[in-house]
């Protein structure tokens, strides 16, 4: 049983009706969220790779990896700490393109970090046009503390899932746990299902 | 704010932060126990690890080497502890065969 | 000791130390004392169910009535403005502690001791000064204390009081505005001003630094350079908050 202390709001606003899952609320800010220091890879030594179950690896450099046709992506995002933040713009590479003719059976995906993040999802989760490796946001190309040069974005589940720093794909034929899913978090985290942590 | 530090730098806390989530699920006080880092051999209480608590959870890293030592994460009617990168922790506890009064000292 | 879970606390007194920071006293349901240094988790919950939580040291000595806490508003913040505007007399919010053994002195460690204050860094180590005199040690005490100005020194009369005890210094510095005739010093805490003013590196004294992160890590590694062993000296990050 909680005290309730008389006239707090904490920083939150109400949203449109249907837009903001279950347990979340607004902000307008964009939270920095931070497992450890800040990698700081400069763009000639980044690469990004699709390695694991695949016929043969495929691997980009910075300046190839600009060179994909990329996409404006406009889309809301949900933090599990409980924040919101409405019609985000990024702009990125779909990983439908990443992943165009790699012949795999694999169901899941591995994506690594710089920093030695990780997180999984099932395969189905990033393509359709549902991720995007993004390279800019708000018309700016990322700052460091959101995942510069590039992260994920999987705007339908959990921002966890949206790895910042993010340096490949591994595919996979088993579900392997990633940072926080081998700890109490969610496998799939959908923001609308409230699934949070295991169990839920 | 110094300009030489970068945010992430201020993002940074002791693990002393974390002795709140600690203390509803360990019932010894863990802010003073020693912990050696598995990674580099660094031996160091938790209340001086480094502590992330902007995070989905808290993570508490080795100063020296930046592994990840414990991590923390709370839910709803959970709690979930991991110690993997540690080849230890060491705590005070009353001494064998002396009185509790004694050790009070 | 046991585990520790969330206890109703009710605020019996709140008065404003200066524009910015605001002392609560509070009156929590089972609580059986605390060691200087120590913080307590608050937590405030909405009508609604939405909560956050936020770390608070506890300022008074063990000795005092309270515990009482000592917060500085952070603009923007979500949790110090409703405690230092909104919170008054008579109202509940849940308090979790007293925690933390690490960033801890009391009388039976002796001295010397150094203590670093940046802005409200001040908190913890008041408690420890308080608990000094009040209990009677004669260790040995040195208070560096770094504010923005004059107006924003926390607890100034009582410092000066403090000061007057044999063993117990008190040295100000202001980082940004100097009043007129103003004798203490009047720059960022670096390695040239502990050297000035802290106790050489050769005292061996336990060492306890708190504020801002920028702060703590300037301080704490200027220690360092200096040859204090990192091993006696303890510090407590308040996070980006600050100056
Ligand atoms: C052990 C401990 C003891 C403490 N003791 C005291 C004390 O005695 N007195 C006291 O006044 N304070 C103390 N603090 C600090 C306190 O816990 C709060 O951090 C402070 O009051 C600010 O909380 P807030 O909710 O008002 O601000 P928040 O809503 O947390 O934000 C404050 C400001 O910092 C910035 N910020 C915060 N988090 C981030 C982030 N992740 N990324 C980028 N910017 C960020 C925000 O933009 C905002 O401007 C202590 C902290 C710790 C860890």
């Amino acid at each position: 049983m909680s005290v309730f202390s008389r006239g707090f709001r904490g920083r939150r606003q109400e949203g449109p009706p249907g837009r903001v899952p279950p347990g979340q609320y607004l902000v307008d800010d964009f939270p920095v969220l931070s497992a450890g220091p800040t990698p700081e890879t400069p763009v000639e030594e980044w690469t990004f790779t699709i390695t694991g179950d695949v016929d043969a690896p495929r691997q980009w450099s910075w300046e190839e990896f600009l060179a994909l046709p990329s996409e404006t992506i406009t889309t809301d995002i949900h933090c599990v700490t409980r924040w919101s933040k409405l019609d985000t713009v990024w702009e990125g590479v779909s990983v439908d393109t990443l992943l165009e003719g790699v012949d795999t059976s694999a169901e899941y995906v591995l994506a690594f970090c710089d920093g030695g993040y990780t997180t999984n999802l099932p395969l189905e989760d990033v393509t359709d046009g549902k991720a995007w490796v993004a390279v800019s946001y708000d018309g700016e190309p990322l700052e460091a503390e959101h995942g510069a040069p590039a992260r994920l974005l999987v705007p339908h589940l959990y921002l966890w899932k949206s790895a910042k720093w993010i340096r490949g794909l591994q595919l996979l034929a088993e579900d392997e746990s990633g940072f926080w899913e081998a700890l109490g978090y969610h496998d799939r985290g959908d923001p609308w299902q409230e699934q949070r942590h295991w169990g839920d | 704010m110094d300009s030489d530090l970068t945010l992430d730098g201020n993002l940074t806390l002791d693990g002393n932060a974390a002795a709140g989530v600690l203390a509803e699920v360990f019932v010894s006080e863990c802010t003073t126990a020693m912990t050696r880092c598995d990674a580099c051999g660094a031996v160091e209480m938790v209340g001086a690890l480094k502590a992330y608590v902007q995070a989905p959870g808290t993570v508490l890293r080795c100063r020296h080497c930046e592994s990840v030592l414990m991590r923390v994460v709370r839910g709803a009617g959970s709690c979930w502890v991991d110690v993997r990168g540690l080849t230890w922790m060491q705590f005070s506890v009353a001494t064998p065969g002396r009185s509790s009064g004694a050790d009070a000292v | 000791m046991g585990r520790l879970s969330w206890q109703p606390a009710t605020v019996t007194d709140a008065f404003a130390e200066t524009p910015q920071v605001r002392t609560l006293e509070l009156d929590v349901t089972g609580w059986t004392g605390h060691l200087p240094g120590q913080h307590v988790d608050v937590r405030l919950t909405a009508d609604d169910g939405y909560q956050a939580a936020r770390s608070y040291s506890i300022a008074s000595a063990p000795e005092e009535k309270g515990p009482r806490l000592t917060v500085e508003r952070i603009d923007a913040g979500e949790v110090s403005p409703y405690l230092v505007d909104e919170l008054r007399t008579g109202d509940r919010i849940e308090v979790r502690g007293p925690i933390g053994g690490f960033f801890v002195w009391h009388a039976g460690l002796g001295g010397p001791v150094l203590l670093l204050a940046g802005g409200a860094g001040i908190v913890p180590l008041a408690a420890m000064l308080r608990h000094r005199v009040a209990s009677g040690s004669d260790a040995a005490v040195r208070l560096i204390y770094s504010s923005r100005s004059l107006g924003e020194v926390i607890y100034r009369e009582e410092l000066d009081r403090l000061a007057t005890h044999e063993g117990v210094d008190v040295v100000h510095t202001l980082t940004r505005e100097q009043p007129a005739g103003w004798r203490g010093f009047g720059r960022r805490v670096d390695r040239e001003l502990l050297a000035e003013a802290a106790w050489p590196a050769s005292s061996s004294p336990l060492t306890y630094v708190c504020g801002p992160t920028a702060f703590v890590e300037k301080v704490a590694g200027s220690l360092v350079q200096l040859g204090y062993d990192p091993r006696t000296i303890r510090t407590e990050r308040f996070g980006p908050t600050g100056r």
